[in-house]
């Protein structure tokens, strides 16, 4: 289309551009979209922070927070993909339960040591997805209706096989560390927890690695990796983060240190962040949500997908009522209520679509803990939880409201409007000839 | 900057206040500017025409027109019937009289004609709905477009052309003044383009304006009294119709800013053995399992050949296509592919691709495009493999295949980061053909590929069709405009109602005889 013999304007790019407000949003992905809801949850803390009269961020408070919250998180992982392949799980409470119950008797009836236990919860969570991943993506039932038959089915299993009671665990029993463990503390004489440094050194360390390694890659491979500093300030930014956070944890009461629950969660979203965006089947849940036909015309083998986001849900919403049923060194009928609710909440705050084929991982789990914080803050003002209810409700509906306004006004975010008028005056030199 | 941008229209030449004038309007969107300056002015009763190449700007300026752009995203002014207008959104401007008839129905096919026809704007008595009445005059307003359809019949069971006719009684149910038609001829038949520029016609006898986009100028040179051409968000010039003697190729002039010569590249075809054979294809239909799409039809395709599949609409030709690519129509009774000689049997659309098959389906938005992701992430979609090592994506590998298309086929984005919503049909045409060509396909299978698309995108597909045939690879190319597969193909089969009819090469077919074939099942019409 573009015509030789026609000389066509073209705005002067100049060699180096030096500073495109625009690079400020590559700061935190290309796409930006995470950048609202990440603001939203340092408002948050902040304002609580103030409130509490700095007890927000008091150690202990933030090693509750991880503990109690873990599991939603962990959950807030699966659900998000399985809406971002259009789909909906409402069993997940009920799933969680029913293999909390299979675990606390295997190991208090059947004396099965813990890691057995562990596994056979996991099967249990395996087989249930099977079950829900096979009437979704072979038969064709819609996950809503599925899954709400799923809910009412594990529950009923739940109090089946525990008889409608609560099952204990023995207390001296080490299954309990993935619910509220800690890291060990050699405790050298210093009075941090050395554990919980090495992990924050760990972690820095992977940040700088990263950062090099994808700059490195764009060079060999001749593309354009952005500005560096948007990679330093990135680097900065995460770095004085986890530095943040390790102090934070490492000061806490002798013997304590960053939860392992909050370890297991930080691996699970990593490795699902790796999934859902650098693999092939990452791309394809992606596909699928966005437009299943299509997705079915390139090769995409939809009913697998399906099937492998319903069954994964169960399997993580298994390992959510494992880590509650540790934590509470017991398993009753009345777990996991709720908390398909929470989880859902938790990935549209994080900017998921309900119509599919948009989410995070990262955004999800930023969603959850923006619950959590509201939680935790509100209760530490004492506010009743009838209030808590309600402000909860309202900030779902505001932070989905804001975003599907934006968008189907076509207005532009913050970001884009600044961007825009940093543009502006060189467009305006270049189009009037 | 804009010449000839207020120069005489026919209401201005006769004295004659136009019904409508947008005056300078200017539409940007992040990092695009779409319009310019825009002017158009339109007198009462008259024909005007919108021409220009793909993301020249002739749909935003209509959203701009119909409110879909509300007042204050843009720059400019509409002036309609003499006073300022400030649409909120559609429904305002329909409001005065304003409708626009989009490529796209927007149709509810499980609810009927008098249903669609009145949605929205309901008949009512106390309340309620007054059935009696509704039927009454949507029947009048049939016989008006010409439509001999029962009211109470179902959406889902018309034909496109009698769709597009609904959504004309639609319009002139809400008391249209000026009808915006957006490519409406696009999915119609010869027949059925006729008559709907015949009813355009019969519309401006009763005082009705239009605004019609098309890419069929040979339509436009047909009903238009003027015309205005768009180049890149420019206004380039309104022509008088009459006044100046216009014709398809001048028109064709303003819109590239320069005379195609020809509308085919030139090419010398080397056309090797056969290597795709489809022998007795049967496959049963989807719904209506007793009906048979297709019955022991064969057809192959030679290395380096463009073979052209013509039929009407709903002849069968995109079921046959998609039942060889992978079963991913209908359910399949029998008959064997054969690939260099030997069978292969593709169960799945991922087989299909693996066997070296690509399919650009008809419907780039709904079937081609994941509109939701951007360029890089489409180019490779259809075989992810190629960019991944062990199921893991590289993504500067990503980058640099999608760079390389973006340059090859001249995709117009600022970079391959641009979500594929963006662009305009043309350039999401190129994304979806540069899909298919990063499978690396033997044999693609092009469906309609250059529907909806204008004169210069068309050649420069034309050009890359050729370019793959060069390479060695088969093309069969499935397309209900004659003089496309007359210009392109190397041989040409026809389709009626699911049968193959005829098997002419092309320097023996001429138009007549591929219509015959393609309208009656007669086989021995071909001039072997």
């Amino acid at each position: 289309m573009s015509a030789p013999a026609q000389p066509t304007e073209r705005r002067p790019t100049p060699e180096k551009p030096p500073f495109r407000v625009a690079d400020v949003r590559r700061i935190f992905g290309a796409s930006g979209r995470q950048f609202g809801i990440l603001g939203a949850l340092v408002a948050i803390v902040i304002f609580f922070q103030v409130l509490t009269g700095g007890k927000t961020l008091d150690p202990i408070n933030l090693l509750n927070l991880v503990n109690g919250n873990a599991y939603v998180l962990i959950l807030a992982i699966g659900m998000v993909l399985v809406i971002i392949a259009g789909h909906i799980d409402l069993s997940v409470g009920s799933v969680a339960a029913f293999a909390g119950i299979i675990v606390a008797i295997s190991v208090n009836q059947w004396n099965w040591p813990w890691p057995f236990a562990l596994l056979l919860g996991l099967g249990v969570g395996a087989l249930v997805g099977a079950w829900q991943g096979f009437w979704v993506a072979y038969v064709g039932v819609p996950a809503f209706i599925v899954t709400l038959a799923g809910m009412l089915i594990f529950r009923g299993a739940n109090q089946f096989v525990g008889n409608s009671t609560s099952v204990s665990l023995p207390a001296s029993d080490s299954f309990a560390f993935i619910g509220s463990g800690y890291l060990p503390d050699p405790a050298w004489g210093v009075p941090l927890n050395l554990s919980t440094v090495i992990l924050g050194v760990l972690a820095i360390g992977g940040v700088l690695l990263r950062e090099g390694l994808l700059r490195r890659r764009a060079r060999t491979m001749g593309t354009d990796a952005g500005p560096l500093w948007v990679a330093v300030v990135r680097a900065i930014v995460l770095i004085a983060v986890i530095s943040g956070a390790t102090y934070l944890f490492a000061k806490g009461p002798l013997g304590t240190s960053f939860p392992i629950s909050g370890v297991i969660l930080v691996a699970l979203v990593l490795a699902y962040s790796f999934l859902a965006n650098r693999t092939i089947i990452g791309r394809h849940i992606y596909a699928v949500g966005g437009n299943w036909r299509a997705a079915e015309l390139s090769g995409v083998k939809i009913r697998r997908v399906n099937f492998f986001v319903m069954m994964n849900m169960s399997v993580i919403a298994a390992f959510a009522g494992e880590m509650w049923v540790a934590r509470a060194a017991a398993s009753g009928p009345g777990d996991g209520i709720g908390w398909e609710l929470d989880a859902i909440a938790a990935v549209f705050i994080g900017g998921a679509a309900v119509s599919g084929g948009i989410g995070t991982i990262v955004g999800s789990v930023v969603g959850g803990l923006v619950i959590a914080v509201l939680n935790n803050g509100l209760a530490l003002l004492g506010v009743n939880s009838d209030r808590v209810q309600i402000i909860k409700g309202l900030v779902l509906l505001v932070a989905v409201g804001v975003d599907v306004y934006s968008k189907s006004r076509g207005r532009p975010s913050i970001i884009a409007r600044l961007q825009r008028r940093a543009l502006s005056p060189a467009e305006g030199d270049g189009s009037d000839s | 900057m804009s010449p000839g941008t207020t120069a005489g229209t026919d209401a201005e030449a006769a004295g004659v206040a136009p019904i409508l004038e947008m005056r300078k309007i200017s539409k940007e969107f992040p990092g695009v500017k779409a319009l310019s300056e825009v002017s158009i002015s339109v007198g009462p009763g008259q024909i005007h025409a919108v021409a220009g190449e793909n993301g020249a700007g002739k749909s935003t300026l209509m959203k701009v027109l119909s409110g879909v752009y509300p007042y204050g995203t843009y720059r400019g002014d509409i002036v309609y019937r003499g006073q300022l207008q400030r649409f909120r959104n559609v429904g305002s401007s329909e409001a005065v009289g304003i409708v626009t008839i989009h490529q796209e129905f927007a149709l509810i096919p499980e609810l009927s004609i008098t249903e669609n026809i009145f949605l929205g704007s309901e008949v009512t008595r106390a309340g309620v709905i007054d059935w009696g009445e509704q039927t009454r005059r949507a029947t009048e307003l049939l016989a008006l477009v010409g439509l001999r359809e029962d009211p109470g019949t179902q959406i889902k069971h018309l034909g496109v052309g009698k769709q597009q006719l609904v959504e004309i009684a639609r319009a002139l149910h809400k008391d249209v003044q000026l009808l915006i038609l957006d490519e409406p001829t696009s999915t119609l038949n010869g027949t059925d383009s006729q008559h709907l520029l015949e009813l355009i016609l019969g519309l401006k006898e009763r005082g009705v304006s239009s605004i019609i986009i098309s890419h069929k100028l040979n339509e436009i040179e047909q009903i238009a009294d003027s015309i205005t051409i768009l180049r890149d968000g420019h206004a380039i010039e309104t022509l008088n119709v009459r006044a100046h003697g216009v014709d398809e190729d001048r028109i064709i002039r303003g819109m590239v800013g320069r005379s195609l010569q020809s509308r085919f590249p030139d090419r010398t075809p080397r056309i090797g053995e056969v290597f795709f054979e489809v022998r007795d294809w049967t496959v049963r239909h989807p719904q209506a399992p007793e009906r048979l799409v297709c019955k022991n039809e064969s057809f192959e395709v030679r290395r380096g050949e463009i073979v052209g599949l013509a039929g009407l609409m709903g002849a069968g030709r995109t079921e046959l296509a998609m039942s060889v690519f992978g079963r991913s129509y209908g359910s399949y009774v029998s008959g064997q592919i054969f690939l260099d000689g030997r069978e292969v049997v593709l169960t799945s659309v991922s087989d299909a691709i693996a066997h070296g098959i690509a399919y650009v389906s008809e419907d780039r938005t709904t079937l081609g495009l994941n509109l939701l992701d951007d360029i890089k992430d489409s180019v490779v979609s259809a075989k992810l493999r190629k960019v991944a090592r062990r199921g893991v994506v590289d993504e500067a590998r990503e980058r640099n295949a999608a760079e390389e298309f973006r340059a090859r086929l001249r995709i117009k984005a600022p970079s391959v980061d641009e979500r594929v919503r963006q662009l305009s049909g043309g350039n999401q045409q190129k994304v979806v053909l540069a899909k298919w060509m990063f499978t690396d396909p033997e044999l693609l299978i092009l469906d309609e590929p250059t529907r909806g698309i204008d004169v210069g995108a068309k050649f420069e597909i034309y050009g890359i069709i050729q370019r793959l045939a060069a390479q060695g690879s088969g093309v069969l190319l499935i397309s209900s405009e004659l003089p496309e597969l007359l210009g392109i193909c190397d041989r040409i089969y026809t389709i009626f109602e699911g049968r193959i009819t005829n098997d002419i090469p092309v320097d023996r077919a001429d138009p007549e005889t591929l219509m015959r074939s393609i309208t009656t099942t007669q086989k021995k019409a071909a001039p072997r």
